[in-house]
């Protein structure tokens, strides 16, 4: 879907609107989800943002998407999963150092962003993915990140990256999120350690 | 030399300053800095580094001890900038996202903070298709810019990524790199005003060969106010022979090398003189371009010729070394 993609970033200021008009709505449906529950929302929402992403983005789940503060060219495409710009081996003509064939995800990027409104973003400091949450559903947690707002949990693993990137954590709260995740967010991805090996997990955390 | 007591604990660093770096000392009081690569040896033996060490540490502020550059295997960058604390050198450690996440490299930096090295130099890093070991796991779990804003956060707010607390945080002073010549050549300005917002306090740039390109590049970065707010030290290295040239500029990641300078190598009868003198020329005239405030010399294992260089560049002046 090398062509789409190119085409979203070549239009990223509609792009732009509707990206936000999808957002605001899954926002705007908050209550709903919380009276269902976002367990049990996760998994059909998840899959819906994975098949239209995937065309239209070459999306890759990584569950803290930041389309709007990358010209809405998906870092997770660049061979380096690069977050915050171009790496400094790109090739003459804007072609990829590691992928010869493939444009620059990040020279796109921010050609991408020069057309959109908000273009600007792409300036923050965005922290690096956390791999636990791939595969979860980014426009979920965007929502419950806006509804809930301040009813954050305040672990420090997750006030610390906010505080650290705190630009990164007004544009785009997603990469930086402190809402408390869903079970099944991580019903993939976690692997339960043995019974000792969690005490000294434990231990650790002062 | 007397070794210090080994467990002494690092006094803070003087007002206005984030280290004890002799590079920050030297950039701060407006002098214009020099620094130097040098190449890690293929060996155990610390004899390889400090004889590498040797002719750049009279001529240069800070030594860099490159991080498996260009994605080969060679002695790592932390242990060659123990070796050269303890020898009483000022290192430049170099830290590549390529080959280690956010728990190793978090580590990394207290370890060498506490072995006395005061400078370090944030990299993305090459692809590992390009180096000796293609086979190898990519790692990239941090980017240079978000690696910078993490160092700054472990030294500043003293705390790890994860909100650990450090009692005794890490005196460092932060690098970053740039490639003024490559493309997107449009945003490049914008991309080194980011590594300035996520922590850099100054960079150190790959090989510059274009001097009309770089000007550019630094006119715009004067435009947004940059260098005013990081010291730059461009990057200057002598080509081998023109056949070398052509091969680096086809095969190295990042290097940008004008038709007109590989043509002056390939009609000179020594072919390494002209090398070297192409790149004292270029370092007296990045010298006196607007906001550069020092030089970055690499050389692939040829320590004696940077030095040489260096001397007859006249950018010594009249220091005393
Ligand atoms: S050239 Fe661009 S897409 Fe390729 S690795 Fe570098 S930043 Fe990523």
């Amino acid at each position: 879907m090398y062509r789409l993609r190119l085409f979203a970033i070549r239009h990223s200021r509609a792009f732009e609107w509707i990206y936000r008009r999808v957002e605001q709505t899954l926002v705007a449906m908050d209550p709903l989800f919380a009276r269902i529950g976002y367990e049990r929302v996760e998994r059909p929402v998840a899959l819906v943002e994975k098949a239209v992403k995937t065309v239209l983005f070459d999306c890759k789940m990584c569950g803290q998407c930041v389309l709007s503060s990358t010209g809405m060219s998906c870092p997770m495409n660049c061979p380096k999963q690069l977050r915050n710009g171009p790496c400094g081996g790109v090739r003459p003509g804007a072609y990829c150092e590691v992928k010869p064939e493939m444009k620059c995800v990040w020279a796109l990027a921010w050609d991408g962003a020069s057309r959109m409104k908000n273009g600007s973003q792409i300036t923050e400091v965005l922290p690096p993915v956390e791999r636990n949450l791939e595969g979860s559903s980014s426009w979920l947690r965007v929502s419950r990140e806006k509804a809930v707002h301040l009813r954050e949990a305040r672990e420090a693993r997750r006030t610390t990256i906010a505080m650290a990137f705190s630009g990164a954590r007004k544009v785009e709260p997603s990469t930086a999120p402190l809402v408390e995740e869903p079970e099944a967010a991580h019903r993939d991805v976690t692997i339960d350690p043995p019974a000792g090996a969690k005490a000294d997990v434990k231990g650790d955390k002062t | 030399m007397t070794q210090p007591d080994p467990a002494t604990t690092y006094a803070p660093p003087p007002e206005g300053h984030v280290s004890h770096s002799r590079l920050e000392r030297v950039l701060r009081s407006g002098r214009f800095a020099i620094t130097a690569e040098l190449n890690p040896p293929d060996s155990a033996d610390p004899a390889d580094v400090y004889e590498a060490a040797q002719p750049l540490s009279e001529v240069v502020d800070a030594i860099n001890a490159t991080d498996a550059s260009g994605a080969n295997c060679h002695m790592s960058s932390i242990g060659i900038s123990a070796l050269l604390t303890r020898a009483g050198y000022s290192p430049v450690y170099q830290i590549s996202c390529r080959d280690r996440n956010r728990i190793a490299i978090q580590g990394d930096v207290l370890g060498a903070a506490a072995m006395g090295v005061s400078n370090v130099l944030c990299l993305t890093g090459d692809g590992v298709g390009v180096g000796d070991q293609p086979g190898a796991k990519p790692v990239f779990d941090f980017d240079s810019i978000s690696l910078l804003r993490t160092i700054r956060t472990m030294r500043d707010e003293k705390v790890f990524l994860s909100g650990r607390k450090i009692t005794n945080p890490p005196q460092l002073f932060l690098g970053a790199a740039e490639n003024p010549c490559i493309e997107p050549h449009d945003w490049r300005p914008d991309r080194l005003a980011k590594k300035i917002k996520a922590g850099a306090e100054f960079i150190q740039t790959n090989y510059i060969y274009d001097i009309p390109l770089f000007e550019k590049f630094m006119a715009r970065v004067r435009d947004l106010g940059l260098d005013k707010q990081v010291y730059i030290l461009p990057g200057v290295g002598p080509l081998a022979s023109a056949r070398a040239a052509r091969w680096m500029r086809s095969n190295v990641p990042g290097i940008h090398i004008p038709d007109d300078v590989i043509k002056r190598m390939e009609g000179a009868e020594k072919p390494g003189a002209e090398g070297k003198k192409i790149c004292i020329e270029l370092i007296q005239q990045i010298r006196e371009i607007a906001g550069v405030s020092g030089v970055h010399v690499m050389a692939y294992r040829k320590e004696h010729q940077v030095s040489e260089i260096i001397h007859e560049s006249g950018i010594l002046g009249t220091r005393i070394k």
